[in-house]
Formats: structure tokens, sequence, C-alpha cells
């Protein structure tokens, strides 16, 4: 396995673990507060929209663009997506935006579950099967776009499909077994570290990919190939704790 | 045209997110790159750790901005 592919499989599976959890909550606060019938379908439904989102964007991508287009596209989309991740991240540690606490997260959905009033629709709590499918089409929906853009970019989709199998897989074990939100994942950290893989790889791959403009469309060489990874990754995390340790100063000024 | 404009919407905030700039400044930042490539300015070494350098550069501007706007809040 090249050290592209480790990141990537690194990469995909955090990020679809922590998406993961965050659906899990939902579905489970549904599940416990509404019936589990309901809550199923609606996951399932989720599940099989996200199925067909997968074949035919990852086909029409594909088929209708040139593969240096593809890599400029795929990567820009990627690195756009990775930075926003990264900034949130940065943001969250330096202590200007709220942490994600899954106990919370389950209160809330549960009180909202409580709340609502009952409609049945094709013979099923509209209101569990609604909320159980978006939460399920949703947080699939990032973890659908990581492993499109990784593996499009890497030529792996079925390895990039592989690492966010096994981290629904995970998480889906673990659940049934604890039945309780997975609060102890420490998701915060898992999203910092995702996000630094998404700015790293999305950098890495958007500027290969402007080899796409020149006359041969082969793509742009970095100084030292792939280990140029490495050191994108070094770069980002540093300025990511530079610019944590300068906010938190910031927030501790104006208090 | 509602579910166009909501199908739209969806797709922006689910990837530009909550700082438009940053895809702004990437897209910039790529497209300069691109020009500087077909131009034949400088060797793809070197432009390449330019534009990453540049793109380091939009995200610090980014959150510093938010910190600002934080501290400076009423």
């Amino acid at each position: 396995m090249t050290s592209s592919q480790a990141g990537l499989l690194t990469a995909v599976f955090l990020a679809s673990a922590v998406e993961f959890v965050e659906a899990f909550t939902i579905v489970l606060a549904m599940g416990v507060t509404r019936g589990w019938r309901s809550t199923l379908w609606g996951a399932a439904a989720g599940i099989a929209t996200l199925a067909v989102v997968t074949a035919v964007a990852g086909y029409a991508l594909v088929q209708w663009l040139p593969e240096s287009a593809l890599q400029l596209a795929v990567g820009t989309l990627l690195l756009i997506f990775g930075l926003q991740w990264l900034r949130k991240a940065i943001l969250r540690a330096a202590g200007l935006k709220s942490l994600h606490d899954e106990e919370e997260a389950f209160r809330e959905e549960r009180e909202a579950a409580l709340r609502a009033g009952r409609e049945e629709r094709m013979g099923l709590d509209w209101f569990a099967f609604v909320v159980s499918f978006k939460a399920v089409l949703l947080e699939g929906l990032e973890v659908v776009f990581i492993v499109i853009t990784f593996g499009v970019n890497a030529d792996s989709v079925p390895l990039a499909a592989a690492g966010a199998g096994a981290a629904g897989l995970l998480v889906l074990v673990s659940g049934a077994i604890l039945h309780r939100p997975l609060a102890r994942v420490p998701e915060n950290t898992l999203k910092f570290a995702v996000g630094l893989l998404l700015a790293t790889f999305g950098t890495f791959w958007a500027v290969e990919g402007l080899g796409f403009v020149t006359q041969s469309q082969a793509s742009l060489d970095w100084p030292g190939g792939d280990a140029a990874i490495l050191g994108l990754l070094a770069v980002w995390s540093a300025v990511s704790y530079l610019a944590v340790l300068a906010l938190r100063r910031t927030v501790r000024a104006a208090v | 045209m509602r579910y166009l404009r909501a199908f739209g919407r969806f797709w922006f905030d689910f990837i530009v997110g909550e700082d438009w700039r940053i895809a702004a400044g990437v897209v910039t930042v790529l497209a300069l790159g691109a020009l500087a490539l077909r131009a034949e300015l400088l060797s793809d070494s070197l432009l390449a750790v330019l534009i990453a350098t540049a793109i380091v550069a939009v995200v610090v501007v980014s959150v510093v901005g938010a910190g600002y706007r934080s501290a400076n809040r009423p």
C-alpha cells in the first residue's frame, strides 16, 4: 500500500466514522422515542437514496470528464470542502465555536421527538421516518462526497468505499452493543484530524490537476512527488496549531 | 423554481459552507496559478509551492477574520 493510499484510507475511515456517529445518534433518539419500525425504514430509505446518488454521480464523473479535468475539478471541490472543515475545527479548538456533544445532540433530538405530533403516512410514523431519513442522507452525503473525491483522485474508489464501509460497520456494531450515543468517541479531535487530511490531499490534487491547462494536459509535478503530501500535512498542522494559539489569545484578550 | 433554488442553496451550503471567501480565494489562487502555468513563468515545482502557500494564506485570513469579528462583537 502506498503512502497516498494509506492516507486515503485513514482520511475516509475517520471522516466516515465521525459522520456515522452523528447519524447514529439521531436514528437512536428516534428509535427509542418513536419506535424502531418507522425509524429503520427511514434509515433504509436514506441508504438507498445514497446508493443511487453515489452510482449516478460516480458514473457521470468518470464517463464525462477527461482524467486531468476530473483531477482539477474534483481536487478543487475537495479542497474547498476540506478547508471549510479545517476552518471549523480550528474555530472549535480555539473556543470560537461550540464543540459537538453527542449526549447533548441525543437529548435535543429526543425532546423534539417527544414534542412532535403523530401523523401516519403509508402506515409509518412520518416524523420518525423523515428525521431518520434526513439524518442518514445528510450525514451520508458527506461520506459519499469524500469517498468519490478521494477515490477518483487516487484511482482507488473501492479502497475508499471499503474505508467508509469499515467505519460504518464499526459504528453500527458499537452502537448496537452499547445502545446509547457514542459520546466517548473523541469527535472534535477526529474532526480536526480529518480537516488536516482533507486540506492536505485537496491541496495536493488541486495543484496537480492544474496540469490540465497545459498543452500536454499532464499532472503538475510536486517537488518530491508523493512525499510532498507529508510536507503539506506538516505545514497544515503547524499553521492550524499556531492559528488555534493565536485565536485563543485573541478570545482571552477580548474577555 | 423554488425547488431549484433550494437545491442550489443546499449544494452551496454543503461545499462552500460558512465562509464563501475561502471558496472564492481558492478559485482565484488556482486561476492565477493556471495563468502562470500557461505563460510558463516559473518552474512546475516552484509554482506548486507558491500556489500551496497562497492557499494556506487564504485559510489564515479567514480564521483570523473570524477571530477578529468575534473579539469585536458587542
